[in-house]
């Protein structure tokens, strides 16, 4: 039987780099095949190749034995190309049938179309309202529109790309059990991932990618996590050290019946939020995106203000009236989620940036004026202790990929040796050894009496990091505990229990 | 009032709205479409010379009408040119493109100024004198045009799939994008049918309610159509009611100065300068109600830039 996909000496060349340099493999039909690489491997450019977005400068695609050059998307589309997208192409002012339609290259009445949505997500299980709109699903609700409508194409070759970065434990479960049936009837799924448990319960081979070259085609069944790990970053794999026996000190952030109001239509509000972080403590808030996270992390960073001084206070001190300066003055530093707009100004230098949040920590504006030596300085400490790929203190923000700005923020929050460090989202989108350094740099802040707050979605960066976990759902957070002390089936219940009732209510009937 | 007097009133106001609809009725669809072109004054202006000067030559107004539209499209390319080729800024070429059309009209117009045309006459001689039934068919084929297009629009926008693809394109343009449709080539077409309905709206002017050349005598009526656009919610049935309100209010300003009545007790320079006062308000009413311009294609005013 011929491979389904066959890749030979793929090679593009990019102004200055060279994403993927001679790469070859095969996928066979009805296999599941991972794509496993870091951040900048080459992953997304060589699948961009196949779906037919960018053309290769050199080298061969075979399908079903047969040479083709794939044109565009939509030629991708007619051999029997489905894609995922990581970042959803969803359009959210439309409706979920509206969504699929675009996506479909012949024109089909839409009421036909409805009857072979309905027809799809019965057989597999995926369940959703055909004419709710876009804006009121939830992520993982939207990730089935992209299933849904890769499926009605009925793809001999489904490419995943990073899939499960955004769902709950249970979703994740439920996603499997789709892709392995479609495997099962003949599908060929090329998973692009690098969770690497999930690629070692899913797949069936793995390639790996490492900085544009094949480096290895594989059974992730008889690997480790660590040995794929380990070929992916092309050296050892750090593990986090911790302080052996340390013992945590006294409350420092103490939160009290937290609340904020509803600012906009699909926004979620926190709803009488209580936690206390210790000195010392790494304390994680678990929870499926869009569940408050972003309310909660406004709330404690000032750029929305309490109503109620004691809500948050650091060392006993209330916090709950002032702004970002005021708590940033007091030690309390936050980091939100979206890197580039929020957390740092693209068009700006690194040094700039640098005094949008440490000039009063740090002394770096005397009487109105900017002490540019001095944020120049701190700027080059941050790129040399969190090892930031960036020309120097003078680049632009926008200029670095996003795992480095994301070291570059977490560095320029954690040398100012704050009191408090509020994080959201910390190692999003990071690849595995820019992770560990960023893991890294939390434990040894905590380590030295600080105490953290981490929001992720990523449970096992939780798991790993975390002294104590909560779990934030429709904005209540739940009782605080332990991380050792709860499994991941307990979390993830608490992750989707009312919102996955809420979802079963809105579906079709399977 | 007597009937006369409603019917004479109802039939200015159906003619001072036109122009205004079918302006705003092409850049709804711009908008829709993700592209903010504030040039529809400028592009008005280039109608409005164009179709006198053809009528004043051959005396044909539906080939006025047409070149008119042409000459839009033409005014409108430039603008597509820069901002969809060259992703230049669209609200300034937009604010540079009026300023062109009024400087280009005002020198294609000169030699013409005072020197007269005849209106286009109505669609249906025969009931345009009767006098009641003159209320409903006594217009002329522009009237209709404007009327049809609402409908048309509606249809299009929500009902077929070119409609889809149109919104989906101002919705989120990289998703359009990665799906395989061509922003740039749809934008292009919105911004063409924008430029022949700003063109159109332009050919009013001469042709149905001043039969003569008066530079800027498009007098802000795009500035208003662009407003409008936002007044409706980018909704064609919102800009149909939009749009002969704002023809109402124009039309008092007429009586008031044609003095009498209890119109005239406001003085007529503020019953002129009430279209735009009320077009600030609604704009200030709109920003206060933020789940009105939710409604706001996501994409608009955004230069498409797919290699990010």
């Amino acid at each position: 039987m011929p491979y389904r996909l066959e890749l030979t000496g793929i090679t593009k060349r990019f102004p200055g780099v060279l994403a993927n340099d001679n790469v070859t493999f095969a996928v066979k039909p009805g296999e599941i095949h991972a794509l496993l690489g870091e951040n900048g491997a080459g992953k997304s450019t060589l699948v961009k190749m196949i779906y037919g977005i960018m053309q290769p400068d050199a080298g061969e695609i075979r399908w079903d034995g047969s040479p083709v050059t794939v044109a565009n998307p939509k030629a991708a589309r007619k051999l029997g190309i489905g894609m995922v997208f990581q970042h959803f192409s969803l359009f959210e002012a439309l409706t979920v049938l509206e969504n699929i339609a675009l996506g479909m290259d012949s024109k089909i009445p839409s009421r036909q179309l409805e009857a072979r949505i309905r027809a799809v997500m019965t057989q597999y299980g995926l369940l959703l309202d055909p004419h709710r709109t876009v804006a009121t699903l939830s992520v993982g609700e939207r990730q089935r529109i992209e299933i849904v409508r890769a499926l009605l194409l009925e793809p001999k070759l489904l490419i995943m790309d990073e899939p499960t970065s955004v769902l709950t434990p249970q979703e994740v479960e439920q996603l499997f059990e789709v892709l392995r049936k479609l495997a099962a009837e003949g599908c060929s799924i090329l998973y692009i991932s690098h969770k690497l448990h999930e690629i070692k319960a899913l797949c069936d081979t793995a390639t790996i990618l490492r900085g544009g070259k094949l480096v290895d085609t594989c059974d992730p069944k008889q690997e480790t996590s660590r040995s794929m790990a380990e070929k992916m970053i092309g050296a050892g794999l750090k593990d986090i050290v911790r302080g052996e026996g340390r013992s945590l000190g006294q409350p420092k952030l103490v939160v009290s019946r937290l609340s904020t109001a509803k600012t906009g239509h699909f926004d979620v509000p926190v709803d009488n939020v209580s936690f206390t972080v210790r000195a010392g403590e790494i304390f994680g808030i678990a929870g499926v995106a869009g569940n408050g996270q972003n309310a909660l992390l406004d709330a404690l960073s000032g750029e929305v203000r309490s109503g109620d001084k004691d809500a948050i206070t650091l060392d006993g001190f209330p916090l709950g009236l002032l702004d970002t300066t005021g708590r940033r003055k007091r030690g309390l530093c936050a980091v939100p989620e979206e890197r580039n707009g929020h957390a740092a100004v693209g068009d700006f230098t690194l040094s700039d940036n640098s005094v949008l949040t440490a000039r009063d920590r740090l002394g770096m504006v005397m009487l109105g004026l900017i002490n540019s030596g001095a944020a120049k300085t701190y700027t080059g400490r941050v790129i040399a202790d969190f090892a930031v790929k960036a020309l120097g203190p003078a680049s632009t923000a926008g200029s670095l990929s996003g795992g480095n700005l994301q070291k570059y923020i977490m560095g320029r929050e954690i040398l100012q040796k704050p009191s408090v460090l509020v994080v959201s989202q910390p190692t999003w989108g990071v690849d595995a050894g820019a992770a560990a350094a960023i893991h890294q740099a939390l434990v040894d802040l905590a380590a030295a009496g600080s105490a953290i707050v981490v929001i992720s979605q990523d449970l096992d960066e939780l798991r790993a990091l975390c002294d104590t976990l909560a779990v934030i759902n429709m904005g209540h957070l739940s009782p605080a505990r332990p991380t050792g002390e709860m499994s991941v089936e307990e979390i993830g219940l608490l992750m989707g229990g009312v919102h996955g009732q809420a979802e079963a209510r809105d579906a079709v009937p399977a | 009032m007597s009937t006369d007097l409603i019917i004479a009133v109802i039939i200015t106001v159906v003619g001072a709205s036109t122009p205004i609809l079918i302006a705003a009725l092409g850049e709804l669809v711009v908008e829709r479409a993700g592209v903010l072109n504030l040039g529809v004054e400028g592009m008005m202006l280039v109608g409005a010379i164009t179709a006198f000067v053809i009528v004043f030559v051959t005396g044909n107004h539906y080939l006025a009408i047409l070149m008119a539209a042409a000459a839009g499209v033409a005014t409108s390319l430039i603008f597509g040119f820069l901002t969809l080729s060259l992703s230049a800024n669209q609200t300034a070429t937009g604010l540079a493109l009026t300023i062109f059309g009024t400087g280009l009209s005002a020198l294609a117009g000169q030699g013409y100024s005072a020197k007269p045309v005849t209106l286009l006459g109505p669609l249906f001689p025969g009931l345009a004198a009767d006098p009641f039934w003159r209320v409903l068919f006594g217009y002329s084929a522009l009237v209709y045009f404007a009327l049809f297009m609402v409908v048309a629009i509606w249809y299009f926008l929500k009902r077929t799939r070119a409609g889809l693809i149109l919104r989906a394109v101002g919705e989120n343009d990289l998703s359009a994008h990665s799906i395989g449709y061509s922003v740039i080539g749809v934008r292009y077409m919105a911004v063409m049918f924008g430029g022949a309905m700003a063109g159109i709206a332009g050919a009013c002017f001469p042709l149905l309610l001043t039969p003569q050349w008066a530079e800027r005598m498009t007098a802000g009526r795009g500035w208003i159509a662009v407003a409008l656009v936002v007044f409706a919610s980018w909704r064609p049935f919102r800009l149909l009611a939009g749009a002969y309100l704002f023809g109402l209010v124009m039309t008092m300003e007429l009586y008031a100065k044609a003095g009498g009545g209890p119109l005239s007790a406001i003085p007529s320079e503020l019953w002129a300068a009430l279209p735009y006062l009320a077009t600030v308000v609604v704009l200030v009413l709109i920003s206060i109600r933020r789940d009105a311009s939710t409604n706001a294609p996501a994409c608009l005013g955004k230069p498409f830039l797919p290699s990010n």
